[in-house]
């Protein structure tokens, strides 16, 4: 008994996240997957009715805006912060005196929630109370800054802002792997007269590979949550030219009292991040076996 | 935009040297402004009085300082019939917050050392499912996981809010538990083993004590993601257990009646202070805990 | 999974039977968070305080009550539902037909709702026969606020057809001031929206169109017309309207940056707490066109168990329809009460007039529910009419597309 149970304690340890996670994640997954395919209006219902609201779903101009914007704004985002990242990262990598303070300035962010800098946010953005309006007021009468009210450009404000609040982690992130990477062969690359720019792009940052790729996980996962931002910023306007699959979702099923077409798009959600992520973890994972 | 990642040391010189060493200060202070641009419009509209916010410029200084829309943030700003501020609901994030992410750390160290070290037929199948959940949108569980509550018998108490939160956070945990055991040699769980220790004693006497750096890192993550949730808070809270951020919510986001502008930004500051401390205070062993860690993962 | 936890088991006879042995207590979640909604909530608890009941308040602001139903149905579901819950509209019965409301019949026919109550208003509170909710205040959505001053000056008076209202709005647009004061938000636009298809179609046509969702109708050449007027008035709005706050609008018509606002009569409270007298400093007429568009507010009491709540309930149903809290209540909130038997006297003059229309059009059949405030429709259907005029609104889509869209997403939402 004594033995068993020594054999075992690493699988018993692992049960209840393993439980928890087959219920909570699985579980609400397949039921989520179920109630696409009913008719659930106001509160779950169970009776199956066919892909009637994935028909819904790809007939919705709404939806179309929405997974589209995903696209635009996860590539966006997810691009500029790993490149602004890397950049931060690096300037801050040059023996700065001031290093603490700049990283914490630059990482600050991400500790708040965009419930708390929204409306801070939405102020900036404004032309008439922001930027546009300030720099107006410097003398340059001709500044045009009003991507928050125009249809085709708001979504790049809701970039932005989310560069604005991830970016900085990258930036911990590139920074710290910049300081495991082996000294020794930089010194020696130097030493050989090899210019620092190829030493970076020849040396160091294709020894950060994993990092990209945290960072990739860190940053779509955050793209394809991407909520609060919208709410908060834009509300999904002008019109719905900023609405996101989770925004639009949460507003199927909480404010239009629609959860079977909420359910359909979630599971389109969901097989977006299947794509993204069942790559990762094969090779994640493969490698790590032999 | 890429030149400015050269290292300034090698090339030209001196004169050149001392000019790129001050276009490398100027470049890093221009993006402090930018990161702080948010902040300081929201400390300085908090100092100001209301008069002053509908009459003046957004950005600009306060001309005269006052802490009254701070006290009011604080203790006296109405959510609801309740004028009562900020402050119950702070408690509430507080109860919330710490047991969840102590107890989603200390599971996920447990997962992670299982998964890095203790490798077993189903192991990664097991880090792959747990990862993958990292991922679900977290408006996609509300409904099935308000009828669990209900079933449990938790719903709408903190000991509900806190076992949702541990669930969604294990994901993390594990990764980030399980990216920093992996880098620790194998050799050294087999030594120990045959000098008779057992798996806890193992985990307890070896691994615990290398854990600071990830474990700084779990911990202001977590904290983070549980402190500034609102939709869980939202959803699976009553009367008398809403976090803060519901709070903040219900004075910043009320659409009638005169905005209080000054209130609303200091409740919001207030409600962000204790992330912001755990940032400024820990943002050092951050760095240092991802670099130790998650870089080999 | 039926909804057995709520059991459903009717609330009537234990109402009746239990009466006096419990003290009432009600959790209530609302959206009333502002100011002076607040306030009024504060003169509800103090009378339910003063009948010996414990209130216990749970306010969920945001997104004119979305945050608050995403609370709402995360309770029901797991069987933790409030005692009362701000709901209204159609919304009522669908959550009826959920099998989760508490029939307070009772309450009602003791209380003689059925007669105090404009019919269509009483229908709204009605679930298969049995009263199911109890209605707060009637705000008139069809509204026009004009800065008195700037009209004077502009020798402009209160327009009586739209396209007076083009008129005048092109000639304060000549004078340099914002013809229209407007926030860009999809709700906004709905409201603007269904005070011009209420003008241009007609009460009979309204009715079809957004409450019988009539495809001719909804196709039809007078709702092109609908969307070219929303066109037109889409140049009279500022440049910075995108995702404006309502009462910020109202701001701008307040400090005479702009001259006129198309909003229900929550926007008198801002007037009001700033001072501004109707009539004086601010005019108040319905949009164009015969009718009166009403935004009923009510509490819906969910079948809960213990006699304290049920007690409660009857409590706090008797109390929202009582003659001292419609009154006291709709003079804070800018509405008139839903009880036709309440003295005005202590109202304003928009209020008087508010009351005046609703009764001719109770009369005369024009008395029409809005849509744009989820009085008319489900939400999936009033949605997908918002998120067509939405996006018309801030686009360059043309009449006949937008119509073509219309009878599209509302297909769609069936």
């Amino acid at each position: 008994m004594t033995k068993w149970l020594e054999e075992n304690t690493p699988k018993l340890v692992l049960a209840p996240s393993f439980v928890a996670v087959l219920i909570f994640v699985y579980g609400f997954i397949a039921w989520t997957a179920w109630v696409s395919l009913t008719r659930s209006r106001l509160l779950p219902k169970y009776e199956i009715d066919g892909f009637i609201q994935y028909d819904r779903l790809f007939s919705s101009p709404r939806w179309d805006t929405a997974f589209s914007n995903l696209f635009v704004f996860g590539f966006l985002f997810i691009v500029i912060a790993m490149v602004l990242g890397l950049i931060l990262a690096i300037l801050l990598d040059q023996n700065i005196r001031t290093e603490g303070a700049i990283r914490t300035i630059y990482l600050y962010p991400m500790a708040l929630s965009m419930i708390v800098t929204g409306t801070a946010w939405k102020w900036i953005l404004n032309p008439g109370l922001g930027l546009e309006a300030t720099v107006r007021g410097w003398g340059f009468e001709n500044f045009t800054f009003d991507w928050l009210v125009n249809p085709d450009m708001a979504i790049y404000t809701v970039v932005i802002a989310a560069i604005w609040q991830s970016s900085g982690f990258v930036m911990a992130l590139f920074l710290a792997g910049l300081r495991s990477v082996d000294t020794e062969i930089i010194r020696a690359a130097q030493v050989d007269g090899i210019p620092t720019w190829r030493v970076y792009t020849a040396i160091i940052i294709p020894a950060m590979a994993p990092i990209f790729l945290s960072a990739f996980i860190v940053l779509s996962h955050l793209a394809i949550k991407s909520f609060d931002l919208v709410i908060a910023l834009t509300g999904g306007g002008p019109g719905y030219a900023t609405d996101l699959p989770a925004t639009y979702m949460y507003a199927m099923a909480f404010s239009r009292g629609d959860i079977g077409q909420a359910a359909s798009s979630a599971m389109i959600m969901m097989l977006v991040v299947f794509a993204i992520i069942v790559p990762y973890l094969y090779s994640e994972l493969r490698s790590k076996d032999g | 935009m890429a030149d400015m990642s050269y290292t300034p040391t090698q090339t030209g010189s001196s004169a050149g040297k001392i000019a790129l060493r001050w276009g490398l200060y100027i470049m890093l202070g221009l993006f402090a402004l930018f990161y702080l641009m948010p902040l300081f419009v929201m400390v300085t509209t908090s100092f100001k009085s209301l008069e002053e916010i509908r009459t003046g410029d957004l950005i600009s200084l306060p001309r005269e300082f006052t802490f009254d829309a701070w006290q009011t943030a604080w203790s006296g700003a109405c959510t609801g019939i309740q004028c009562e501020g900020v402050r119950p609901y702070f408690w509430n994030s507080v109860l919330i917050a710490i047991p969840a992410v102590l107890l989603s750390t200390l599971i996920g160290a447990l997962n992670g050392y299982v998964v890095a070290q203790w490798r077993f037929k189903g192991a990664n199948l097991f880090f792959a499912l747990m990862l993958f959940g990292c991922f679900i949108p977290f408006q996609v569980v509300l409904l099935p996981m308000a009828r669990m509550l209900g079933l449990m018998g938790l719903a709408g108490t903190i000991p509900g809010l806190i076992f949702v939160h541990v669930i969604y956070g294990l994901g993390f945990t594990t990764l980030f538990f399980r990216n920093y055991y992996v880098s620790i040699p194998a050799e050294l769980t087999k030594a120990a083993k045959v000098d008779g220790a057992g798996f806890f004693r193992i985990f307890w006497s070896i691994f615990l004590p290398l854990s600071l750096p990830i474990i700084v890192v779990t911990i202001i993550w977590q904290f983070t993601q549980i402190w500034n949730d609102f939709l869980f808070g939202v959803s699976f809270s009553q009367a008398g257990t809403q976090p803060v951020t519901v709070a903040l919510n219900n004075i910043v986001n009320s659409t009638t009646g005169i905005k209080a502008y000054n209130v609303d930004m200091a409740a919001a500051i207030i409600a962000a202070l204790p992330t912001l401390f755990v940032y400024v205070v820990a943002g050092k062993y951050f760095v240092r805990g991802l670099t130790a860690g998650s870089v080999k993962g | 999974m039926k909804m057995n936890v709520m059991g459903a088991v009717s609330g009537l006879a234990l109402l009746v039977s239990t009466a006096a042995v419990a003290e009432p207590t009600a959790e209530v979640l609302h959206y009333w968070t502002s100011g002076g909604e607040a306030k009024s909530v504060a003169v509800l608890q103090e009378e339910f305080a003063a009948n010996g009941g414990t209130w216990t308040d749970m306010p969920v602001a945001g997104g004119g009550g979305d945050a608050a139903g995403t609370a709402l149905r995360a309770r029901v579901l797991s069987g933790n539902a409030p005692t009362a819950a701000q709901i209204k509209g159609p919304a009522i019965q669908e959550w009826y037909e959920e099998g989760v409301l508490a029939d307070i019949s009772a309450v009602a026919e003791a209380n003689n709702w059925a007669e105090v109550l404009p019919a269509s208003i009483a229908g709204h509170m009605k679930c298969e026969g049995t009263w199911c909710a109890a209605p707060v205040n009637v705000h008139r959505v069809d509204w026009i606020w004009a800065n008195a001053e700037v009209l004077a000056a502009n020798g402009i008076d209160m327009p009586t057809t739209w396209d007076e209202f083009n008129a005048a709005a092109a000639k304060l647009q000549d004078a340099g001031i914002i013809p229209l004061a407007h926030g860009g938000q999809a709700w906004q636009d709905a409201t603007v929206f269904e005070a011009v298809a209420l003008g241009i179609l007609g009460a009979e046509g309204y009715h079809k169109a957004f409450v019988d969702l009539d495809t001719d109708t909804l196709t039809s050449d007078s709702m092109k017309a609908v969307f070219d007027q929303m066109r037109t008035m889409r140049g009279y709005v500022d440049s910075n309207f995108s995702g404006r706050d309502w009462n910020l609008a109202t701001a701008m018509v307040m400090n005479g940056e702009a001259a006129f606002q198309i909003m229900g009569d929550w926007a008198k409270g801002e007037f009001m707490a700033a001072g501004q007298v109707p009539g004086e400093d601010f005019l108040c007429i319905s949009t164009p066109g015969e009718g009166f568009l009403y935004n009923v507010d009510s509490f819906a009491m969910f079948d809960v168990g213990g006699d304290d709540k049920k007690e409660g309930q009857a409590l706090l149903a008797e109390l929202v329809v009582g003659k001292n809290f419609q009154e006291v209540f709709n003079l804070n909130k800018g509405s008139i009460p839903a009880r036709t038997d309440v003295a005005l006297d202590a109202f304003d003059s928009c209020a008087h007039l508010s009351a005046a229309d609703m009764a001719a059009s109770n009369e005369g059949g024009s008395l029409l529910p809005s849509y744009a405030h989820g009085m008319a429709l489900r939400g999936a259907q009033s949605g997908a009419i918002t998120d067509v005029v939405t996006a018309h609104f801030n686009s360059d889509m043309s009449s006949d597309e937008a119509v073509e869209m219309l009878a599209n997403a509302i297909a769609n939402s069936l």
